[in-house]
């Protein structure tokens, strides 16, 4: 671990005064996944501005919609009656995330920014062009067993390994930036950016930006949810294939569609051809079957990931058998 | 004499070191609180194999904090002497990886350097500052069989040979009318104790001290007197508690050199804490192993013909073999078996034994064979395995020392409720998954070595019992006292046991199930002797209560003495005081008699699964297992049982998760953590449960014990592997049976 | 012997770099002022300042569960969080969880032999009570489920499991559990007035 200089803050604005100055300042919030990063040897910031102090923690319902301070610990929004009744989509992820300490530890803002499990990225040793911009990819050729079938570029096919931000992305949700210039919103599914010829930057955020709150649209959270992982252990694993799936019923048609998948492509990945095919169905055997079978659709599979093309769809298609009851 | 009658042992004690365990006192090697003590941070290489070609540890030098770098550049030279007689944990052949004493790199993650500082977090980041730059050289880092090579003749004289053979199995299995015949793979495995490998070592002028994580303290000892040229007795090791071994902790790595190595260079005491990563390249691990199997039977199932052959690998500068072959040779009755083993030599750091080393590797395909022979001929699996069944130890063609493995059957079918299997694959379903059930031999030799114990008895009526064993977790603290407690007639609360000293009675290595059989025997050779001395001399005191009588007219119980057929009992309190004796001190030793030539023994058992699979995902979960063993006598029920399970705990990752993921290029195991390299977590395990049959085996040993762990992880992961088959009807040859396998 | 060059040796009159800063911690209930690198982990903390070694390290990352400690009365992995941002907060490690005797926890394990090496045996203990406070404890599943963020390599899952199952039904039989039972819901009654 590299020596840092240390800072608490109690308020956004001091937080985005240390790190908007792009002087090797970084956040630490639950530190879960921070501490790890500095701990092998993979990040190296000069100084650490801790947000524990920010009081945003806290779970609001709003006349339009569900407001989730960043600084909530997973643990706590999981339980939290609200987002258990209103979007158990959300619940079930943050439930299946981590361990119960790391969920009573690890914020819902920070979680959304872990970083890949891609095992070249982790250890320091060997070239990785997320790490090390320009110094290659071995995932491509080596063991990527966990690394993504969608999303990736010749430069990295490292896979994003959250779940929250997979099921906010089925529940349209948003997140509440403050910055050098003011807030915005950034939609979950358009705050990861693509790997392309740029690996290391992960995000839309720009130095100094911190996420607020994460808002989830009550639109959305009048849906029917469901989140489906699936992994080799029974838990305590990042995802091999997730599915997170938000229907608008009436009766058993399908009104409107979300389905964002986890744990096989590069970002959370939203599979709008897939949602298309739903809405104005009838929910059954046939449809989910015909659903799953369309989730894998582009997808550029390297070796000892190319299993995940199959349990990708089969992931999909029990996920929509379970929301419909019908598995 | 008369033998105290057995109280504790038999009993299901509960751990006496357990209060120490669950509040946090008990002591690992790492937590001594020694005073003036720095901190050790390795530099280990980057590339599989060359040699260092510079080292620029400039930066590292400035860091604050920082007292010593040292590097094969500047690192007094080691004179490595070699043993008279190689220990039975080191590799057969090849010389040990020596630290510092040159350039040459031989794997991927050998240290190059230590740095050495106030704190750790100075150590770290010194080290990460350290440049090296190689001259790389073409590694040896694909497991290729075609590069096989024969044990070398130390490995041959240590029961690892590259060829046996009995009958013609070549000619019986091409006649047999029912064969099976295939390949089965077993990934690169690590033990992945929860406690890191730790030394922390001080000199006081020319004595060594070393807490250590190890499995054998005076065998520690002996390898760092010849590492650095000094005397044995120069050289204390302490090791009360060791977090979990498996094997890992038998040998004396590296790293027990490098702590040694740099608290001389920085005159102050150092600790060196191995970190997850490290562990992967620091301490050895299960070798990647292909066997390929053929079985050739009878209509009925009498096995004509079994051939089995091996292929592990090894590191470039030592050879490690294992028995891998056994289960081929005796764990059936067969007249034609022929084994062939070949070893592939790869720029990776040794192997070493894991937990049921070499067996249950063996098992692993031996088992999933007999399961697929048991497909062949249509016929149930126990009742392939009963006709079968080995009266001898056939190999060595040897009696059993006792073998109840027919009951073992016959209550683990009973208790698994096995008779309500449906023999068909894919026909038993519950709630949308296919339900599998499988089953297994399980067997593992017993041993038993040399063995010293001191056992004193003081004038309060404790006792206190010493040998310089180990407890890596099976229970030896508890079922030692237990076994001291029968032997002086005391009760458990009464007697302290102590281990883990080499100022201790020598021990024999705490590996290969021998510990309870070795040390135990040793401990109740001590307490008798002590019991006659004090005999003797009570018996000799005119004013004593038990003047000139006979030693059988004494009865030892209760914590004293009483005249056989009547009489009342007088405390060792009062015996001891009356003597004007403040304690009394009986050594005893134990070793291993002629019973090898004429007996062969074994600890068996049967195991029995249950798998829940999900159709469509691919998806594994273990419902239940239930393994009955013969063990010989069970002194704790309540530890044994926790072995078995224990074992069967493991073997649940052998069979369903664990896999070191080995780049060839890098020459390196990518997931070395805890969260990529998956183990068992508490939601993977449901009921499990270990019955024991009635069995003592005093043919081997007076205490009449076998040995249980290393049994409990063997034959598990075949049985699950079956099971997996019977559910899916899918035969997965390639461990683990990961989730892509049953797409 | 050895030759020991005595121009490697460069003492450092600096122990500690310039990152380092002076923490209040309550540990155990009792008050520390503690120096600390901005570097040092919680978990290093206690082990190698404040000598509670009872608090294990397994991996440093997270990913074992050994280093389970309550602050502040949850569980969490003392690893993964740094001294520093523990300022003014209150950690419990096993040393501290039963004053004088035990705690039905750590009775429950030593009866039901949940643990063998014990060295995962203090997170254990400790994420058992984290679990027991959560009420996370409806049925088996969920225990386990709950549990899972404590390897134990050695494979005594089942027994953990029985010895919270234990726990938990001890604790209703605990004069001083059923009295606070009693007193809350006595206070909720008449809240409700």
């Amino acid at each position: 671990m590299v020596p840092f200089a240390y800072i608490a803050v109690a308020t956004p604005e001091a937080a985005i005064r240390r790190t908007a100055e792009g002087r090797g300042a970084e956040y630490v919030a639950g530190g879960t996944d921070m501490v790890q990063l500095l701990q092998e040897g993979v990040r190296a910031p000069l100084e650490l501005v801790d947000i524990n102090g920010i009081a945003f923690d806290d779970v609001s319902i709003a006349i339009d919609g569900i407001r989730i301070g960043a600084m909530a610990r997973l643990a706590d929004v999981a339980d939290d009656p609200a987002i258990r009744e209103r979007v158990p989509v959300v619940s079930s992820a943050l439930q299946e995330s981590a361990s119960p300490q790391v969920r009573n530890m690890a914020t819902v803002g920070g979680n959304l920014l872990q970083r890949t499990r891609c095992l070249y990225f982790r250890d320091a040793t060997t070239p990785c062009n997320r790490r090390v911009p320009g110094s290659g990819c071995p995932a491509l050729e080596g063991q990527n067993r966990i690394n993504a079938i969608l999303g990736g570029s010749p430069r990295c096919i490292a896979a994003y390994p959250g779940d929250l931000a997979v099921a906010l992305v089925a529940v349209d949700a948003e997140v509440l930036v403050a910055g050098p210039t003011g807030e915005r919103t950034i939609t979950v599914e358009n705050l990861h950016r693509l790997p392309g010829d740029a690996p290391h930057l992960e995000t839309v955020l720009e130095p100094g930006d911190l996420i607020t709150a994460i808002w989830i649209p009550l639109a959305a959270a009048g849906r029917r949810s469901h989140y489906l992982k699936v992994r080799d252990r029974t838990t305590f694993e990042w995802a091999l294939a997730s599915a997170a799936v938000s229907l608008g019923m009436n009766g058993d048609t399908i009104l409107e569609a979300r389905v964002a998948v986890g744990g096989v492509a590069t970002k959370p990945w939203r599979l709008r051809h897939v949602e298309e095919m739903l809405v104005d169905r009838r929910l059954d055997h046939a449809l989910a079957r015909a659903a799953g079978e369309r989730a894998a659709d582009g997808a550029e599979p390297r070796g000892r990931n190319a299993f995940k093309v199959t349990l990708l769809r089969r992931t999909v298609e029990r996920a929509l058998l379970q929301i419909g009851g019908l598995a | 004499m008369n033998v105290p009658l057995a109280k504790a042992v038999g009993q299901p004690v509960s751990r006496v070191d357990g209060p120490r365990k669950v509040t946090g006192h008990a002591r690992y090697a790492g937590e001594f609180d020694v005073p003036g003590m720095l901190h050790a941070a390795l530099v280990l290489s980057t590339v599989p194999k060359g040699a260092v070609a510079a080292i620029d540890g400039e930066a590292a030098r400035q860091v604050p904090g920082v007292h010593v770098l040292v590097t094969h550049e500047n690192a007094p030279r080691l004179p490595y002497r070699r043993m008279a007689q190689r220990p039975q944990v080191d590799a057969q052949s090849g010389d040990q990886l020596q630290v510092f004493q040159g350039p040459e790199i031989h794997f991927n993650g050998q240290p190059v350097a230590v740095v050495v500082a106030e704190t750790l977090e100075q150590a770290v980041h010194a080290a990460s500052l350290v440049t090296v730059t190689y001259e790389e050289e073409e590694a040896s880092t694909t497991f290729d069989i075609d590069r096989g090579k024969p044990p070398s003749s130390g490995n041959e004289k240590a029961g690892r040979p590259a060829e046996t053979s009995m009958g013609d199995a070549d000619a019986a299995f091409a006649a047999a009318p029912v064969k099976v015949e295939a390949i089965y793979t077993q990934p690169r495995e690590h033990h992945n104790a929860i406690e890191p490998h730790v030394t922390i070592a001080r000199w006081d002028g020319d004595v060594l001290t070393l807490y250590d994580k190890t499995q054998w303290v005076d065998n520690d000892r002996k390898e760092i007197a010849h590492v650095f040229g000094i005397p044995e007795e120069s050289i204390r090791v302490v090791s009360p508690f060791v977090g979990g071994a498996f094997g890992s902790a038998l040998r004396t790595w590296p790293h027990v050199t490098v702590a040694a190595l740099a608290a001389k260079v920085a005159g102050r005491p150092v600790r060196v804490e191995l970190t997850r990563r490290e562990l992967y390249t620091s301490v050895g691990f299960r070798p990647h192993t292909v066997q390929r199997v053929a079985l050739g039977a009878e209509r009925d199932g009498t096995l004509t013909a079994i051939i089995q052959e091996a292929w592990g690998q090894t590191s470039a500068y030592e050879e490690y073999a294992e028995v891998t072959l056994d289960p081929a040779r005796n764990t059936y009755a067969c007249p034609n078996v022929r084994t062939r083993y070949r070893l592939i030599e790869m720029n990776t750091n040794s192997p070493c034994p894991m937990r049921g080393p070499g067996v249950a590797t063996g098992l692993l395909a031996h088992e999933t064979a007999m399961d697929e022979l048991a497909v062949a001929l249509g016929m149930d699996p126990v009742e392939l395995r009963l006709r079968n069944y080995a009266e001898k130890d056939q190999h060595k063609d040897l009696p059993w020392s006792s073998k109840a493995l027919r009951e073992c059957y016959r209550i683990g079918a009973e208790r698994f409720g096995w008779s309500g299997r449906q023999p068909e694959p894919r026909s038993m379903r519950e709630d949308g998954q296919l339900i599998g059930f499988g089953m297994a031999t399980a067997a593992y030799p017993a041993h038993r070595s040399e063995a010293s114990a001191e056992a004193t008895l003081f004038s309060d009526g404790t006792a206190l019992i010493r040998s310089a064993a180990s407890d890596m977790g099976p229970g030896t603290y508890t079922s030692i006292t237990q076994v001291a407690a029968d032997a002086l007639g005391l009760p458990v609360e009464a007697v302290r046991f102590e281990l883990g000293d080499t100022d201790m009675p020598f021990a024999p290595v705490h590996g290969g199930s021998i510990t309870l059989a070795s040390v135990g025997t040793a401990v109740e050779a001590a307490c008798r002797v002590l019991l006659e001395d004090l005999s003797n001399v009570v018996r000799a005191d005119p004013d004593g209560p038990f003047a000139n009588l006979s030693a059988d007219d004494l009865e030892w119980r209760d914590g004293g003495a009483v005249r056989r057929g009547g009489g009342e009992l007088v405390t060792f309190e009062t015996l001891l005081r009356g003597l004007r004796l403040d304690r009394i001190v009986g050594q005893g030793d134990s070793a291993p008699g002629d019973e090898s030539k004429t007996y062969s023994s074994c600890a068996f058992g049967a195991v029995f699964a249950e798998v829940r699979v999900d159709p469509d995902l691919g998806t594994v979960r273990v419902h239940r297992i239930v393994g009955a063993y013969d063990i010989g006598r069970v002194v704790n029920p309540k530890t044994a049982h926790s072995q078995c399970i224990g074992g069967m705990v493991g073997a649940i990752g052998m069979a369903l998760l664990e896999q070191a993921e080995w780049d060839e290029r890098f020459g390196r195991v990518m997931n070395g953590n805890l969260a990529e390299y998956l183990v068992p977590v508490c939601a993977d395990v449901r009921e499990l449960d270990a019955l024991f049959v009635e069995s003592e085996d005093r043919i081997f040993n007076p205490l009449g014990v076998k040995g249980v762990a290393e049994l409990g992880i063997c034959g598990v992961a075949p049985a699950i592997g079956n099971a997996v088959y019977h559910a899916t009807g899918r035969r997965i040859r390639d461990f683990p049976i990961l989730p892509e396998k049953l797409l | 012997m050895l030759e020991t060059d005595e121009g490697q040796v460069r003492r450092s009159e600096a122990a500690y770099s310039q990152h380092a800063a002076s923490i209040a911690l309550t540990v155990n209930g009792e008050s520390h002022q503690i120096q600390v690198d901005a570097r040092t982990t919680l978990l290093d903390a206690l082990r190698d300042r404040l000598h509670l070694t009872g608090t294990k390290k397994g991996c440093g990352l997270g990913q074992c569960g050994a280093c389970t400690v309550l602050v502040d009365g949850r569980r969490v992995v003392s690893c993964l969080t740094l001294a520093v941002m523990n300022q003014g907060k209150s950690v419990t490690t096993i040393e501290g969880l039963a004053e004088g005797g035990l705690h039905p926890v750590q009775k429950a394990f030593i009866e039901r032999d949940g643990f063998q090496c014990g060295y995962c045996t203090p997170g254990q203990i400790m994420s058992a009570v984290g679990l027991i406070r959560e009420g996370r404890t409806r049925s088996d599943d969920e225990i386990r489920e709950n549990m899972s963020g404590n390897l134990c390599r050695c494979g005594a899952y089942t027994n953990i499991v029985q010895a919270i199952k234990d726990a938990l039904a001890q604790g209703l039989d605990d004069p001083e559990a059923v009295r606070q039972a009693v007193e809350a819901i006595r206070q909720d009654a008449e809240r409700g007035e």
